[in-house]
């Protein structure tokens, strides 16, 4: 079949079909928007994690006079505990893990604290000796934490040994969770948007009837039968993936870049880099669920 | 040309079949007229040739094709080699005669420049060479199934199958028809046409074949329509 001939055929197709093509734009649309905002929050997922999990420490928290009797029962940990902490941190056992750690004292505790609870009337109450003196422990991998864990856990003199990343972890499974819900969503809507491409090719296809009739009679081969129909369902739903990734980058540059960004400055948000990534994604995605349910749809058409 | 072996075919849910052992052969340039009552097989004989149906036993070959093991995708270059023409015309309501014409040879691939030609030629040769920007229902019976006749034989095809042809059409208007058939077949095509029509079949003097039951009863060269009953 001649493209010029095939064009028309699909132009005739899509014109006939007008209402049934917008709703399939529609869908497509708010379909492919909902996958590409949840992909955008995986990679912003990620990019936080690789942010803060850089950051995130392993905190060796030495016994105060205040902490529990239940692990503390000899109080302040003595000058002996700070050595032998220092001493296993620096044996070759652990060593290899270690990027680098330090000591934090009881003032130097108390100086960060006033400094991040500046304003707060707790900073008033708290005194230097109540707040644990740490090691504070850098490692090459941050998932190794339990290696430390184990082996401070049950020594004299230490309070606890905490992963900071277990707080980060409850921040990054309410985004998980968001991004869950918006990826279930989408697929929700991919579903109903198959099955309206292929409800509106089956219904081109019937209005068609006498020409596919004739198209098998006189010999069209199933390709260029099936592929004007195809093209069709194809057309409508490349204009809505598209439109969803115009939406997307519009997202990202107007409302993460133009508002989140200011809003909370020392974060990473992904930018109109991660979009761009994303797009190709989403036209991918239209065009191959509009080639299979139209592909599907058209295929009773064909027996011979 | 075509060779149709002990060819049986039943349908679903009827005990009875459509065909029972049927065999004939058809040679290059024959005209054959298939005759019969509703319900004696000429369609389903049709349909076999066409290879709308495979048979439920037996064999039928068209064109040097063995119908009944052809894949699928290969069945549309082997239509391309048939012209068929029905007792509806099955013409497009909204395109002109020419374009009927050209649809055919469009969605098989052929360029422009080609149908460009063929179409007014074939149109010129049933008699419609004035009428190719007319629609269809500006026509009379005769006149669309000379348009389906000229869809038909446009691609040059070796064969042409016709299910009565004359079947919505009167008489003189099925002369018309008749005397184009007769014109094609002298061209060399060959014509396989299933009729229920006494008249045109007694005068064509052409080979008959009637079937009665899914069984030939019988084939003869230059018959008539057969014993009034």
């Amino acid at each position: 079949m001649r493209f010029g001939f095939m064009l028309s055929e699909v132009t005739e197709g899509l014109r006939r079909n007008l209402a049934m093509v917008v709703s399939i734009i529609l869908v497509t649309f708010i379909s492919l928007t909902f996958v590409g905002t949840a992909s955008l929050l995986q990679m912003q997922i990620g990019q936080m994690k690789n942010y803060w999990y850089d950051r995130a420490q392993v905190a060796i928290y030495l016994c105060t006079d205040v902490s529990p009797e239940a692990t503390c029962p000899r109080g302040e940990a003595a000058e002996d505990v700070k050595l032998q902490v220092q001493e296993r941190l620096d044996s070759p056992t652990l060593v290899p893990f270690i990027e680098k750690y330090y000591f934090e004292d009881h003032d130097q505790a108390f100086a960060n604290f006033q400094e991040q609870f500046a304003g707060n009337a707790v900073a008033q109450y708290v005194k230097p000796e109540q707040l644990n003196e740490t090691f504070w422990v850098n490692l090459y991998d941050p998932n190794q934490s339990p290696i430390l864990t184990e082996s401070f856990a049950g020594l004299a003199g230490v309070e606890e040994v905490k992963d900071q990343r277990s707080y980060l972890d409850q921040i990054f499974l309410i985004l998980n969770i968001a991004s869950l819900a918006a990826v279930s969503i989408a697929a929700l809507m991919l579903v109903s948007s198959a099955l309206l491409i292929s409800t509106t090719i089956r219904l081109s296809a019937f209005s068609r009837r006498r020409e596919l009739g004739i198209m098998r009679l006189v010999g069209a081969s199933n390709f260029s039968i099936q592929l004007p129909f195809i093209l069709e369902g194809v057309v409508a739903a490349l204009i809505g993936s598209v439109l969803a990734g115009v939406t997307v980058l519009a997202l990202i540059e107007f409302f993460v870049q133009g508002f989140l960004a200011e809003s909370l400055p020392f974060t990473s948000f992904v930018g109109l880099s991660d979009g761009m990534l994303v797009v190709p994604l989403l036209i991918a995605v239209g065009i191959v669920l509009a080639a299979a349910a139209s592909g599907l749809a058209i295929r009773r058409y064909l027996k011979i | 040309m075509i060779s149709i072996q002990n060819v049986t075919k039943k349908y679903k849910g009827t005990p009875r079949p459509a065909l029972d052992q049927v065999s004939l052969e058809i040679e290059k340039g024959d005209f054959v007229f298939l005759v019969g009552a509703s319900g004696s097989g000429k369609s389903s004989l049709m349909r076999l040739m066409l290879r709308e149906d495979v048979p439920s036993s037996g064999s039928v070959h068209v064109l040097g094709e063995n119908l009944v093991g052809l894949p699928a995708r290969k069945v549309p270059f082997f239509r391309r080699r048939l012209g068929v023409v029905f007792q509806d015309f099955r013409l497009l309501p909204n395109k002109t005669v020419s374009q009927n014409v050209a649809f055919s040879l469009q969605v098989i691939g052929k360029s422009e420049g080609f149908i460009q030609e063929a179409v007014p030629d074939v149109l010129r040769l049933v008699g419609l060479g004035e009428k190719g920007d007319r629609l269809p229902s500006e026509l009379s019976g005769g006149e669309q199934q000379r348009v389906a006749l000229a869809r038909a034989i446009v691609n040059k095809p070796a064969i042409l199958l016709a299910d009565e042809p004359t079947g919505n059409l009167d008489p003189t208007t099925s002369e018309g028809i008749m005397s184009l058939l007769n014109t094609i077949n002298l061209g060399g095509t060959t014509v396989v046409m299933a009729t229920h029509e006494r008249g045109i079949v007694d005068q064509m003097k052409k080979r008959v074949v009637e079937l009665s039951h899914g069984q030939i009863v019988r084939d003869q060269v230059a018959g008539g329509y057969g014993v009034r009953d």
